[in-house]
């Protein structure tokens, strides 16, 4: 392994630091926070919508800077999704997602980080997670098969 | 909005996007949970060490900043444990079948102003809304 890769090793442990710090900080590791976003009808938190506000902010700003730059620090290329159509997999895969963020109050980041603070419940969503992503991938081979064309792009 | 935490939502908010900005500049990568994790499961991504550390560094966080903040961080998490199941399936398929989640397209790909992330959360924000009145008022969870 190159001295570069572990560096980028470090770096991204320290940033995960940073990131779960991120939503340690703004309770956001809470289900009960999380639905009481989603809940309109109920007693609403706009906590949530700070913390996208805040992010998007600071990530908006800081990509420009970052991405004025030929490459970055510790690797060859930025990696950026390049694509921009609109299609059947996006939207429903969004929706999907949705509807379980919506019943469980976790989405990956938070429960990730959660996981540390021992919960069952955590450790349930987490594994039924994992289980659902390799659902997908297995979804994704056979429905590549029955189409025969190269599998879709990532974006 | 008795439970409203404004002020550190917006330091939490900014924290996120800062480590989603280092991490563009150090590894040349989108700090999208749902696509790290998914390259850590079969078929294996080549580069899992970076991956790997950095999901580390995010379950690490709640106990660091429980030292920091003199008391143990704690998460309540009201839905029983089925509907905990049934939704992490849910979000599993769902963010890798949409390329996606709040921190890859909501927050990642909004800020680089892609139609794809923009339709994405807005998608999942309605059916969560959506979601969350029909569990929690009509079904009574």
């Amino acid at each position: 392994m190159r001295r570069e890769d572990l560096s980028a090793i470090a770096a991204a442990f320290a940033i995960g630091v940073l990131f779960g710090l991120g939503l340690t900080i703004s309770q956001m590791v809470s289900p009960e926070k999380i639905l009481n976003f989603l809940d309109l009808a109920g007693n609403w938190d706009p906590s949530l919508l700070f913390v996208m506000v805040a992010a998007v902010a600071v990530t908006f700003i800081g990509y420009r800077w970052v991405l004025a730059r030929p490459t970055p620090l510790l690797g060859d290329r930025f990696q950026v999704p390049t694509r921009t159509d609109l299609d059947a997999r996006l939207i429903a895969g969004a929706a999907l997602f949705g509807l379980g963020w919506g019943v469980a109050g976790y989405c990956p980041g938070p429960a990730v980080t959660a996981l540390s603070l021992g919960d069952a419940k955590t450790f349930a969503f987490v594994a039924a997670m994992l289980a659902g992503m390799l659902a997908y991938n297995a979804f994704d081979r056979v429905m590549s098969s029955l189409t025969s064309a190269a599998p879709p792009a990532k974006a | 909005m008795e439970n409203f935490t404004p002020l550190t939502a917006l330091a939490g908010g900014a924290l996120i996007g800062l480590a989603a900005t280092l991490l563009l500049w150090t590894g040349g990568r989108i700090a999208g949970i749902s696509g790290i994790l998914g390259g850590l499961l079969p078929p294996f991504a080549r580069d899992w060490g970076w991956r790997l550390a950095f999901l580390l560094g995010l379950a690490s966080a709640p106990p660091l900043w429980g030292i920091v903040a003199g008391s143990p961080i704690a998460a309540s998490i009201p839905p029983p444990l089925t509907l905990m199941i049934v939704g992490g399936f849910l979000v599993g398929f769902g963010t890798r079948l949409g390329s996606g989640c709040t921190s890859g397209h909501g927050v990642c790909g909004v800020s680089r102003l892609s139609p794809r992330s923009a339709v994405a959360t807005v998608t999942f924000m309605l059916v969560g809304f959506v979601t969350v009145f029909v569990v929690r008022h009509l079904l009574g969870f």
